[in-house]
């Protein structure tokens, strides 16, 4: 956090300086770790083990919060008899499909809820990353759950949860993390410690954390164990992210991602929503709780945004314009087929994969057998150049004049000379006034796309083509202005906002949105960011002004609120759980809840309301329902729908790795998504022999100095002279092993490629004794390319792509590797170089790690399919 | 003119012939929350249009800026710093590193010796897995690939990072400074200046005005701590100025602003000793007992620094002097009767000049 | 400037005459010295901005003077970041006027070793029809069993996540209208 988001950590220190500890959890020992209480050293991808240790602490102590447990998680629910944990199983849980390698997941439904999920595609779910669909709305579960309040049951979350993390013990941690039990312990006191009515704890993550084939879980360990203490909802409590980039949450809010849609609605898939209704039930389940009932009013609202007067009730708002997914079009696939030259055309806007994606010679290869690339940029970036100063233009794998990518830079304005809204990390919209007008040719990407789809609008005009329908109905009228005719930022933002069609007047909150076509919203959950007709992202009112939420300064979706679901931050009964922890609370005077910030939670509904039995939707939502979304209106610490790799989180060894899984016989996530490719080899993995061909362990991440690929840090040079060229850590242990001195040149391989900088010996890592053997650690940054002021090897060049079922996010944190003393050789001796490191691990023409390594699979299967 | 005007106690504004100066203004740079992430390095640079200084890996620790320059007005200096268990034992803190009352960041971790055989093991297997393939690079053999202590590696400690004499992995802890010019009370740098390009500000700083310099590098020798620096192709000095343009302004300077942790504190002399004191008696209380103040002793050999600092090591670990002492301390017995004789030659061809105007 | 003012100015006579004898403050203060202010003040404009690097969204004030940026700093008022910034944000202002930006539009032509110029609106032109050509060549109507698939996989696109949302925004609008759903963003990475 000191590291990647210094004036952030300015709170922490804060809290510190009040008395706060800092545990610091790191395969190095950084910036954020020299200010921690405490340092606790991690071998890279074991993350789950050591937090399932604390589970598994709390539960065998019964440490947990219990009167919230109780209340708002699912503690009490009982899931079906069918259920088979991976305890029975060795490492997977019941319903595995070996042929397809994903689960049925019909034995993980709570009790009398099986057929529900009997419909379900897991496969096509997989290949469309649905889960991340649901990032705030709660796959289907209908609300009626059989509980047992006294967590006695053997079959209740709370005893499942228990059963399943008992393994994790101290001894487990020391061996699978290279945590010292004294550590392990001291973590473990002092979460729970400080945990209850009267304290809370955060957890905070960086996004490397799904940066992993298990991505997702690990998040979901830890918001087990925020639930089970209590610190859910309220204030200091919080999993919080730590994003990387200025407005990634707004990425994924108003998403360029091919499976999402503005405010987290699915883009439809062929097989499984042919017609507008079948899209819509699939996203508002009937028979849940929750504001997804509401979602016909988001769907409408979106495709009115979208086509305007054209999209009416009667031709279901346009649905049939609707491109549909078949499948797996993510960023990794969408890469391997450029490589086999299936697409012709790539825009980059602001993303430089030549150096930032994983694997950059793969990258490099695929834009290198495009028809013609567009990059927008501001410098000129390695993915604009890679045809003539790439690593594969050395060796000759690109050669420039038999290359035939047109290419087109297009410069970027920057930040300061566009207007518009950046979303942080919390959620929290800002506005930014334009300072001038960009030099030159520059642009912004508004002006950028309105231009592009107005000249392509122009060049089909008349075209009586039905797939120019679409395009030529598209309410494209944006007001312009300025000498380049640039478009109104802030009329955009006003339809993002949402509007009612007759009066024009903005809305104020989601709930005005409305299914029948009476009102345009291009994204529902950013629906009062212009109400009463103000920017209120624009909103300025000094922090020393306001209290310490400061809800006047920006707008957080959805309705201004800053921490979620903080109806948890009240007990039962509408009482803050203490006085030092008050937040939100009900005011039974007014009728109504209050507090610091705005309630999550319907304003008049006290908290004794009960639901009638045939209640749906928002109506049946209890008022001691603290997480509106969920479609039981629980925290999840039993996830029975929504996760493809299992209900709990499991410890799963990194698909590249040094050591066997010391938990079970399956050794990773069997229901990873593997590119089995020839650019894309996996080294050899325990139980495979070869393992030593690539010993030692890399991880790859950011300096303070420098912003993710560079283009923003390595032309600044006030940035790049203070960390000048590419290095990698070692520990001394390592540097003696490997003959690595401290500033000369060394190199680190894989199957991938070779990367070279300074090597510098650093007490920073450690060796850590994990199982039998000790684990050597490299660290790498991730920052340079061959261009800029300051120019070294691209570190993420060494990985690959394996990626987490869920998300489809690659593995990008850990990987196996060799290390050596000396610069890398060049040219053609690059290509022999690596052909000897893969003929010696036998993975010289393609390889990846067996997915299934436990013989349960067949049991697995047959356990899945009780009554078949 | 004032005894002490060269040496000890001192207000130096009204001593430089401000009268109704403000209060003396400065920087209390606490070591303690420092998070080494050099924004006050670059806010520096992009306030003062300050060059860049070069694209130079120095391989100490992430210090690749070196120290005070003409070129770098702010430096960040960072100690890898192996601590003893004998030290850890007397620490018993969480400040800058690892709390002594916690088990130490590598405690448990294996050694050099225990690594060794085992881990050599695997990576044996590397260079031999076959051992015929052609055109690989053979790997070192382990056991002799060991050229051990004898590099050189930017650290304070002579022995590799840690590695105690005798092998043992030891507790470690990363210390991180923002360094600065001092802004002395006793400026030798301005007291040697002989062009006036030095002056003391009505805030008591010490500015170079880069209008006067002409670059003959005298300041260099007297500045005690090796802060002010000429720069290359230019000639002339340049240091901090405490950002006196911004100061005339009543804003904060540049790099205290930005400083996330405020490690880097700006205010009044007077308001940020006591401010001083009183976080070095509450490090002292939570036992962080090798906390010590720098440069706020106006009894020192400099009669204390506008900019004094919160250490958690002897100075030296941070490359400052031990005991700075203006070279200029000495001048007042020196000059005594020389001074005399010059001023009086100097009004001579004062009033002659005078005369003249008033002729005109 | 007539000889008195002149010599009145001269610090030999300011350090004889006035409160600073040994003519180390007051009287050696230099004329540029002695008017100096803040470029801040200066400024024609300032522009309340937001930090372009990591998404902690630090406030930042843009100053700007002669249609050139001469100062970025934190913003006070910013409950988020209480004026501070870290050295990514503090370096904004040599970001934005790095002498390394390009600001022309570039042209690599099939098989070419080099760049050459091009016209902005030439290459949006060309880039139109490149996108239509695309398109038409590998539009898909429907799947093998006839269901609507109104799409094409013939081209892609990878966004950073420093678009603002009103950038994505239409970045999204525009490539669904064109039945474009290879449309991806650094949150997937």
């Amino acid at each position: 956090m000191a590291e990647c988001h210094p004036v952030g950590f300015q709170w922490a220190m804060a809290a510190k300086e009040r008395g706060a500890k800092i545990f610091h959890v790191d395969p190095r020992f950084t910036r954020t770790s020299a200010l921690a209480s405490t340092y606790v050293p991690i071998r890279a991808g074991t993350d789950i083990a050591f937090l399932g240790g604390v589970i598994n602490y709390i539960l065998s102590n019964e440490l947990d919060f219990r009167e919230y447990v109780l209340a708002y998680t699912n503690a009490a629910t009982i899931v079906s008899e069918d259920f088979r944990d991976t305890e029975d199983l060795d490492g997977l849980f019941s319903g595995y499909d070996p042929d397809t390698g994903v689960y049925d997941p019909v034995t993980w439904q709570y009790q009398g809820h099986e057929p529900q999920a009997a419909a379900r595609d897991t496969v096509i779910e997989r290949e469309t990353a649905s889960p991340l669909q649901h990032e705030s709305h709660g796959p289907g579960v209908s609300w009626r759950v059989d509980r047992d309040e006294t967590l006695r049951h053997p079959r209740c979350v709370y005893q499942i949860l228990k059963r399943h993390f008992a393994r994790y013990t101290p001894e487990v941690v020391e061996q699978a993390c290279g945590i010292p039990r004294e550590k392990f312990d001291e973590v473990c006191r002092a979460w729970t410690e400080n945990s209850g009515r009267d304290r809370t704890t955060a957890l905070v993550y960086s996004v490397g954390w799904t940066q992993h084939s298990v991505g997702a879980q690990y998040i979901r360990t830890g918001a087990i164990i925020q639930l089970l203490l209590g610190n859910i909802g309220r204030p200091g409590g919080g999993v919080l992210a730590l994003r990387g980039h200025a407005s990634i949450q707004g990425s994924t809010d108003i998403p360029t991602l091919f499976n999402l849609l503005p405010g987290y609605l699915p883009m439809p898939v062929a097989q499984l929503h042919p017609t507008y209704s079948d899209w819509v039930t699939s996203i508002c389940h009937p028979k849940q709780k929750g504001f997804w009932h509401h979602a016909p009013a988001y769907c409408a609202s979106l495709l009115k945004a979208y086509w305007g007067e054209a999209a009416t009730p009667d031709n279901d708002f346009c649905y049939g314009y609707m491109p549909r997914l078949t499948g797996d079009h993510g960023i990794y696939k969408q890469v391997f087929d450029m490589i086999d030259g299936k697409i012709k055309g790539y825009f980059l806007m602001g993303q430089n994969p030549a150096v930032g994606s994983m694997n950059g010679r793969a990258q490099r290869l695929g834009m290198a057998n495009l028809d013609w690339l567009v990059v927008r940029d501001l410098f000129e970036i390695e993915s604009a150049t890679w045809w003539k100063n790439s690593v594969e233009v050395e060796t000759g794998e690109i050669v420039p004049t038999e290359c035939r990518t047109e290419v087109f830079f297009i410069p970027a304005a920057s930040h300061v000379e566009k207007e518009g809204t950046f979303t942080q990390t919390q959620r929290l919209l800002q506005w930014r006034e334009k300072a001038l007008d960009p030099p030159g040719d520059a642009r912004s990407d508004l002006w950028f796309f309105y231009h592009l789809g107005r000249i392509v609008r122009q060049k089909l005009a008349g075209s009586t083509l039905p797939r120019d329908r679409a395009i030529l109905d598209l309410a494209w009228d944006y007001p312009t202005h300025g000498p380049h005719d640039e478009p109104s930022a802030d009329a955009v933002l006003r339809e993002i906002n949402g509007y009612d069609v007759k009066t024009g007047l903005t809305l104020r909150t989601f709930g005005q949105l409305r299914d029948d076509g009476s009102t345009v919203g291009g994204c529902w959950i950013y629906c009062g960011v212009y109400a009463d007709g103000v920017n209120q992202a624009a909103r300025r009112r000094p922090g020393g002004e306001q209290n310490y939420v400061a809800p006047e300064w920006g707008w957080a979706w959805p309705d201004n609120r800053r921490i979620l679901y903080n109806r948890a931050s009240a007990d039962p009964q509408g009482r803050p759980w203490s006085e030092r922890k008050a937040y939100v609370w009900w005011d039974g005077k007014k009728g109504c809840w209050d507090g610091y910030d705005q309630p999550d939670f319907e304003k008049t509904k006290p908290p004794s309301y009960r639901p009638g039995p045939d209640a749906e939707g928002v109506e049946a939502i209890a008022g001691d329902d603290p997480f509106i979304m969920l479609g039981d209106g629980k925290g999840w610490l039993y996830a029975s729908s929504g996760l493809l790799d299992g209900p709990m989180p499991t410890h799963y060894e990194p698909p590249e790795s040094l050591v066997r899984n010391p938990l079970y016989g399956q050794q990773a996530n069997p229901v990873r998504k593997v590119y089995d490719r020839p650019e894309n080899i996996t080294h050899p993995s325990p139980p495979e022999p070869h393992v030593g061909v690539y010993p030692y362990v890399f991880t790859i991440a950011r300096l303070t100095e420098h912003h993710t690929a560079g283009g923003m840090s390595r032309y600044v040079e006030h940035l790049a002279e203070l960390q000048p060229e590419m290095f990698f850590e070692v520990s001394p242990e390592l540097a003696a092993e490997r003959g690595l001195t401290h500033l000369d040149w060394g190199h680190v391989v894989t199957a991938r490629g070779v990367v070279e900088g300074r090597v510098l010996v650093t007490d920073r890592l450690t060796p850590l004794p994990v199982a039998d053997r000790v684990v050597h650690q490299i660290w790498l940054p991730y920052h340079w390319g061959p261009n800029g002021w300051s120019r070294g090897d691209s570190a993420n060049d060494l990985g690959g792509m394996v990626l987490d079922p869920n998300v489809l996010i690659q593995e990008g944190k850990c990987g196996t590797c060799d290390v050596r003393p000396g610069r890398r050789p060049q040219g053609r001796e690059l290509v022999t170089y690596l052909n000897d490191y893969r003929r010696r691990a036998g993975i010289l023409e393609s390889h990846h790690t067996p997915i299934i390594t436990t013989d349960t699979a067949a049991e697995s299967y047959r356990q899945g399919r009780p009554d078949k | 003119m004032p005894e002490n005007s060269l040496y000890g106690p001192l207000d130096p504004a009204p001593d430089a012939g401000y009268v109704d100066a403000p209060p003396r203004m400065g920087f209390f740079t606490d070591t303690s929350v420092c998070i080494g992430c050099k924004a006050c390095e670059v806010a520096c640079k992009e306030w003062n249009n300050v060059p860049e200084h070069g694209l130079d890996l120095l391989g100490m620790s992430y210090d690749n800026t070196g120290g005070l320059t003409a070129n770098s007005w702010r430096h960040v200096a960072f100690i890898e710093q192996p601590v003893s268990r004998d030290r850890l034992a007397d620490r018993g803190t969480g400040v800058g590193g690892q709390a002594g009352n916690q088990p130490p960041a590598f405690a448990g971790m294996p050694t050099t010796t225990v690594a060794a055989p085992e881990s050599a093991v695997a990576a044996a297997t590397t260079g031999k897995e076959t051992g015929t393939e052609p055109g690989v690079v053979p790997g070192p053999e382990p056991a002799a690939a060991a050229p051990a202590t004898t590099q050189f590696l930017g650290m304070p400690s002579s022995v590799l990072p840690g590695q105690l004499p005798g092998g043992e992995r030891t507790d470690f802890r990363w210390l991180m400074m923002s360094n600065v010019c001092k802004h002395c009370t006793h400026a030798g740098c301005l007291d040697v200046c002989p062009t006036g390009a030095l002056f003391r500000t009505e805030f008591g700083t010490v500015v170079v005005q880069e209008d006067i310099c002409n670059g003959c590098g005298y300041c260099i020798s007297g500045c005690p701590y090796g802060v002010i620096d000429q720069r290359k192709g230019d000639g002339r000095a340049w240091k901090c100025t405490l950002c006196y343009d911004r100061l005339r302004d009543d804003m904060m300077p540049a790099c205290a602003k930005a400083c996330p942790t405020e490690s880097i504190q700006y205010g009044p002399l007077d308001e940020l000793r006591e401010r001083a004191a009183a976080r070095l008696e509450h490090l002292h209380g939570i036992g962080e007992t090798s906390a010590r103040l720098y440069g706020n002793d106006p009894e020192d050999g400099v009669g204390g620094d506008g900019a004094f600092f919160l250490l958690l090591d002897e100075p030296e670990v941070y490359g400052l002097p031990p005991d700075p002492v203006v070279p200029t301390r000495d001048l007042p017995e020196m000059w005594r009767t020389a001074g005399k004789a010059a001023l009086t030659m100097a009004a001579a061809v004062a009033v002659a000049f005078l005369g003249l105007g008033r002729r005109r | 400037m007539g000889v008195r003012t002149w010599f009145e100015s001269w610090p030999v006579y300011r350090q004889l005459t006035g409160t600073d004898p040994l003519g180390r403050g007051a009287a050696a203060m230099s004329r540029r010295s002695a008017e100096l202010a803040p470029r801040t003040e200066a400024a024609d404009s300032m522009a309340r901005s937001v930090c372009p690097y990591c998404a902690v969204g630090c406030g930042q004030r843009v100053y700007v003077k002669d249609g050139r940026v001469t100062q970025i700093e934190g913003d006070p008022d910013s409950p988020i970041s209480r004026g501070r910034l870290c050295p990514k944000g503090a370096a904004s202002k040599n970001l934005v006027t790095s002498r390394f930006r390009q600001t022309k539009v570039r042209y690599r032509r099939p098989y070419a070793t080099e760049w050459e110029d091009l016209d902005l609106d030439t290459a949006m032109d060309m880039i139109a029809d490149r996108v239509i050509a695309a398109r038409a060549a590998t539009w898909e109507d429907v799947d093998d069993e006839g269901r609507p698939l109104n799409r094409t996989l013939g081209f892609s696109g990878l966004g950073g996540a420093t678009l603002d949302n009103e950038e994505n925004y239409l970045i999204k609008k525009l490539f669904t209208a064109l039945g474009a759903i290879q449309i991806e963003n650094q949150a997937r990475i």
